[in-house]
């Protein structure tokens, strides 16, 4: 899995937002330049999941793109941190309370290193 | 050993109780339910009422502003906080405070300064960084991470996997080799500000929890000055096992708290759901797993004192530790297995702590060493020398 969510944008309509899934994940909503304004989740109190959380933001925002994932906690707060490395701020519709707490990534330069199954301390 | 409470160990059992049920639980209902974070309004409000409990600060010495309890009281108040949703790895979502960094204990008086006492105060947050891409059961070996002396400076190059906290700590314990060829005896411990040019906090590692999150890191041409060795150049070693040793305690308790409260819902549980006109309980099919969940957490309760009870008395207690860790991390597993199966199709929906619980505490198995590992110590003690 890539650090960034690299999938094409999508329109933010009403018709194909009705056929997306209902589970858990991540997605970001972005502007007609395709810049990111919005990182958020369907969490396991989101009703209806993804098509819930993005029929909330129908009409606001012309893009999006999504990534299902059960991990959507810690996916999301990748994704934040890893704007924040990109862009020096996080995406303006993200409120203070949603970016409380979250850490430092520096991306730039990763390199391939091999993954045990070990959980560390 | 003595296996009754003493009377100020079963009030402060009952104290913890108390608080768990009717602050904790009940704030769970409108969390995230794999958040291991409380609105900070809520996270101050119970850090005071633990204050005034003379709680705050589990395992900090008293010397150091802690409450000062005996290893079997900790294990015992372990048992109680972690018995709700996230209390597996954010056992009351942190508001009973910590050590966090028990080692800075050990260290100078000018490390204490810039360390422990802003960790202490709520100022600083550190990690602790001991395993590597190549393993972590037996870090002596597989550390490859690099510290060569240069001047009044250590340059260290290497990297570390599955550390929880790096991105948001302040500073951490670095374990790296400063002596290639003596195996254990060749790794020292570095205290590293994160914003040490060369420190990189490269990715989250997504894992089966979500709560306290690992991250993998590396370091390039990090430069540390030699006043931040913690403890002596080649004696990193005995810092990170005595660590693991004691830190096995908690950890067992931690999971035996789980599993009490997963056994808890599922003896209710079956007293009340109904299947061909009698309840689940009386069933012996269903009877028999409780029995079991019974004899689990018992075995892992004694194992875990017993444990703790040597420690208090400063007898070696490397293999109880063990014994304990590895008896309640599979009991437990088997616990929270069997009572999600009594509680059927709604075990395994996020509206109940089950589904939590079993991913989580899968984990439980592998951290801290390994089954295979625990095994290993008690062998290696009960066999002496004559294993290798």
């Amino acid at each position: 899995m890539s650090v960034r969510l690299e999938k094409p944008w999508l329109t933010l309509d009403p018709e194909l937002v009705a056929r997306l899934p209902g589970q858990l994940g991540v997605f970001q909503l972005a502007n007609e330049n395709h810049e990111v304004v919005y990182i958020g989740f369907a969490g396991g109190r989101s009703l209806f999941g993804l098509k819930g959380e993005l029929t909330n933001w129908l009409g606001r925002w012309p893009f999006f793109r999504l990534e299902v994932n059960m991990a959507y906690r810690t996916r999301c707060r990748e994704l934040l941190m890893v704007h924040f490395s990109d862009h020096g701020s996080y995406p303006t519709e993200n409120t203070a309370q949603e970016t409380a707490g979250l850490g430092r990534l520096s991306i730039t330069a990763v390199t391939k290193m091999p993954i045990n199954t070990k959980e560390g301390s | 050993m003595q296996l009754q409470l003493t009377q100020e160990q079963d009030m402060v059992v009952r104290m913890v109780r108390r608080f768990v049920r009717e602050e904790i639980v009940p704030l769970e209902i409108n969390l995230d339910p794999d958040t291991d974070q409380l609105p900070e309004e809520d996270s101050s409000r119970l850090k005071a009422i633990v204050q005034d409990m003379g709680l705050f600060g589990l395992g900090i010495p008293k010397e150091y502003g802690g409450p000062d309890l005996d290893m079997v009281t900790q294990a015992l108040i372990s048992m109680e906080i972690s018995q709700h949703r996230a209390g597996l790895y954010a056992p009351c979502y942190g508001v009973f405070g910590g050590a966090g960094l028990a080692q800075l204990f050990e260290s100078s008086d000018a490390q204490k300064e810039n360390y422990l006492y802003p960790t202490l105060r709520g100022e600083k947050r550190g990690f602790f960084g001991l395993t590597e891409p190549s393993g972590g059961s037996d870090p002596a070996r597989a550390i490859q991470t690099r510290a060569v002396r240069d001047g009044d400076d250590w340059v260290i190059n290497g990297s570390k996997i599955f550390i929880s906290g790096a991105d948001r700590a302040d500073f951490g314990l670095v374990f790296a080799r400063t002596s290639p060829d003596k195996g254990r005896g060749g790794v020292t411990c570095f205290i590293v500000d994160t914003d040490t040019p060369g420190f990189h906090v490269r990715r989250i590692v997504h894992t089966l929890r979500s709560a306290h999150y690992a991250t993998e890191l590396q370091f390039e041409d990090m430069r540390v000055p030699h006043a931040n060795v913690l403890g002596e150049v080649n004696k990193g070693f005995a810092i990170a096992n005595d660590r693991l040793s004691r830190q096995r305690i908690p950890y067992s308790a931690g999971c035996i708290g789980v599993a009490i409260k997963a056994h808890e819902m599922a003896l209710e549980y079956s007293k009340i759901r109904e299947t061909f006109g009698a309840p689940l309980s009386s069933r012996q099919s269903i009877q028999w797993m409780l029995v079991d969940n019974e004899i689990d957490i018992q075995q892992a309760k004694w194992a875990t004192l017993e444990a703790a009870d040597l420690a208090d008395r400063g007898e070696p207690f490397r293999k109880q530790a063990a014994m304990a860790k590895l008896v309640s991390t599979e009991g437990a597993s088997r616990v929270v297995d069997r009572s999600m199966q009594i509680h059927g199709g709604y075990g395994v929906t996020k509206d109940f702590p089950f589904e939590r619980w079993y991913r989580e505490m899968r984990i439980r198995r592998i951290g801290e060493g390994p089954s295979e590992v625990q095994r290993h110590i008690i062998a290696r003690d009960i066999l002496g020398s004559s294993l290798r």
